[in-house]
């Protein structure tokens, strides 16, 4: 889990230990798209066009106050759909945020307006504009980050990916990318077995050099092992009667909350930028 | 350099997700040109090993550890169209999945490191790799600035795209709706890390692989290496008809050193403690400093360790030549031989070394 704690120990236990982050936050995201809440019942379509017009309405927004508003939407969407709101906070969010806030808060003092107030003992001056825009990268951040992982947490990869067929995303494209995520979770398993093996066999510091030969040589053998891959799925594929056409299964139909969920998305996405101009 | 949510205004995104469009529809049709049925599985695990890289801590010099993005890897390996393709397919899963760069701004990033990153690289590459041989180590020396010049391309877009955003979008009050930092804050911040940490982690990582498969699988280096180059180095007609074009400009300006004695006076701040004695001397360094007259007397630490090297050919010219001009060509030729005796000295060294390492590695595994 992102929650969890490991010691940060060398290169290569940070290298592993990103590496089982990355896997496991994949297995979380499909685990949760199993679940029975609000978001998960509806058709993945409905979720990516709601979802991504409320991320547009943060976007062209031009008023903390709405921002904030469209956060509150995003958490709201999250318990009703029982969708693990610690992990989404704490684990995700609150990163994001954090990074958000040490990059905007020079801007505080950087942004030339009308000074409301000045750091004692450096006497740096701090305007109200620089604390709206500070405010605006934060809670914007916060809202489109929010809202982004509310897709991820509560649809199956392979039901996103279905559904940007609906937006005219070429096939091919489409196909690219479910095969991409699905050997990222092969390549992520065999990058970790191979500094695990490396790791085990290894006794004492060792030296910059060697741990720089260590990490391109494990790149090296990685990429040469996709490629190699590559070419056996090709095989299989060509077994299969892949000829290079590819065709997908699109059995998604819109029901009467489908409708409801996707005409309230674009009512509030629209009301927040008619409030936000 | 990922960029989030919320640092663009969705005009910039829109305008660079329509800049970025035309590249992926060409290099798409390129690819379904050139790699026909083989073009889903090549670019999918390519993309899946450039997310999973993407990963890796790099340990630097210096004891710290940075992420590569693995563009110029891509631009070598799979040639511009598929490095577009693999980077831009791993950006786009990384803002999905991990929220690692904003949905509204995947236009941005894959412009910024799958279109400007790769096309960079693979020019930087294709120029200084040149026709050398496939394991010539001057292929390792152009993928890594491959690498190091690309990043900062990308962060340098990235920065431009930022530095505009306050120019154009404030609210009324005049508080910037996006990312606040003007061009003079956005393009230092941005290119101080590149330039040191990011930077380096894409050399090393770019070079150290590209050096690893000169050694195991050099035919994976061969698509992007230009036509007509040698796959082994030695008594190829590429190999010394790469080099024969330095030689030649080397030889030229050997030849053209006497030039030098044309300029008069001597170079800014290449004073001698004895100029600071001599009328013409302290006129000539008060003229080149701006009218600023030199001190009284030479600074003393200059005048102390001045007497503490003597150059076996002072100013240029050996004491046993009465012809300046010559003098001055034979100084420039034993100078110039003595870098090449150097530079062979190190390079034997190194291919020593390299050896030991080979053989430490089998013993090893």
């Amino acid at each position: 889990m992102s929650g969890n704690v490991r010691p940060r120990g060398g290169f290569a236990e940070r290298t592993v230990n990103g590496l089982l982050e990355a896997m496991e936050r994949a297995m979380l995201a499909e685990t949760n798209a199993a679940g029975t809440g609000w978001l998960q019942r509806l058709d993945p379509r409905v979720k990516l066009a709601g979802l991504l017009s409320l991320v547009t309405a943060v976007a062209m927004s031009h008023r903390a106050e709405v921002i904030a508003a469209l956060f509150g939407v995003g958490i709201a969407i999250a318990i009703a759909s029982r969708l693990p709101l610690s992990t989404l906070l704490s684990g995700v969010s609150l990163a994001t945020v954090a990074f958000s806030s040490a990059l905007a808060l020079p801007a505080i003092f950087l942004t030339p307006g009308r000074t409301v107030g000045t750091v004692p003992v450096v006497g740096w001056t701090i305007t109200a504009q620089g604390l709206t825009t500070a405010g605006y990268l934060v809670l914007r951040v916060a809202a489109t980050t929010t809202l982004g992982f509310l897709l991820v947490f509560s649809t199956r990869w392979a039901h996103v990916l279905k559904a940007l067929r609906a937006f005219r995303v070429p096939v091919v494209f489409v196909v690219i990318l479910g095969m991409t995520y699905r050997y990222i979770l092969l390549l992520l398993e065999a990058a970790r077995d191979m500094f695990d093996a490396r790791r085990s066999r290894t006794v004492g510091p060792l030296a910059g050099r060697e741990r720089r030969r260590l990490v391109t040589q494990g790149a090296g053998v990685l990429l040469a092992k996709s490629l190699h891959l590559s070419g056996e799925v090709f095989l299989a594929m060509q077994a299969r009667g892949f000829r290079g056409e590819v065709y997908l299964l699109d059995d998604f139909v819109m029901a009467r909350t489908d409708w409801i969920a996707l005409a309230s998305c674009a009512g509030v996405a629209l009301a927040a930028v008619w409030a936000g101009r | 350099m990922h960029v989030p949510d919320g640092y663009l205004s969705p005009a910039t995104c829109a305008a660079l997700y329509a800049g970025a469009a035309p590249f992926w529809f060409v290099a798409l049709r390129r690819l379904e040109r050139t790699l026909h049925t083989r073009l889903v599985p090549r670019v999918s695990l390519f993309a899946a090993f450039s997310f999973v890289v993407m990963m890796f801590n790099i340990p630097l010099p210096g004891g710290t550890t940075g992420h590569a993005v693995g563009m110029a890897l891509a631009a070598i390996v799979l040639g511009p169209a598929g490095a577009i393709l693999a980077i831009s397919t791993a950006l786009i899963i990384q803002a999905f999945f991990f929220g690692d760069g904003g949905i509204t701004a995947i236009g941005a990033n894959c412009f910024n490191m799958a279109i400007v990153g790769s096309l960079v690289a693979f020019v930087v590459y294709r120029v200084l790799a040149g026709r050398a041989p496939l394991d010539s180590p001057r292929r390792v020396v152009a993928a890594g600035l491959a690498g190091y010049v690309a990043i900062n391309a990308a962060a340098l877009v990235t920065a431009i795209e930022f530095g505009l955003q306050p120019l154009l979008f404030l609210d009324a009050s005049g508080a910037p709706l996006y990312c606040p930092y003007p061009l003079s804050v956005a393009v230092p911040a941005m290119m101080i890390g590149h330039l040191t940490i990011a930077g380096i982690a894409e050399l090393v990582l770019t070079g150290g692989v590209v050096a690893f498969l000169q050694r195991t699988d050099p035919a994976l280096l061969a698509a992007t290496a230009g036509r007509g180059v040698m796959a082994i180095a030695g008594n190829s007609a590429a190999a010394s008809g790469g080099l024969r074009p330095l030689w030649i400009t080397l030889g030229v300006l050997l030849v053209l050193t006497p030039l030098g004695l044309l300029a008069g006076g001597a170079a800014w701040g290449e004073w001698q403690a004895s100029d600071f004695s001599d009328a013409a001397s302290r006129q000539a360094i008060a003229a080149a400093s701006l009218g600023q007259p030199p001190p009284a007397t030479p600074p003393r630490g200059l005048e102390r360790f001045s007497s503490t090297w003597t150059a076996p050919l002072p100013d240029y010219a050996p004491p046993f030549l009465r012809s300046a001009p010559v003098g001055y060509a034979l100084s420039a030729m034993f100078g110039a031989g003595l870098v090449i005796l150097a530079i062979t000295g190190i390079a034997a060294l190194l291919r020593v070394r390299q050896r030991a390492g080979t053989a430490d590695d089998t013993v090893s595994l």
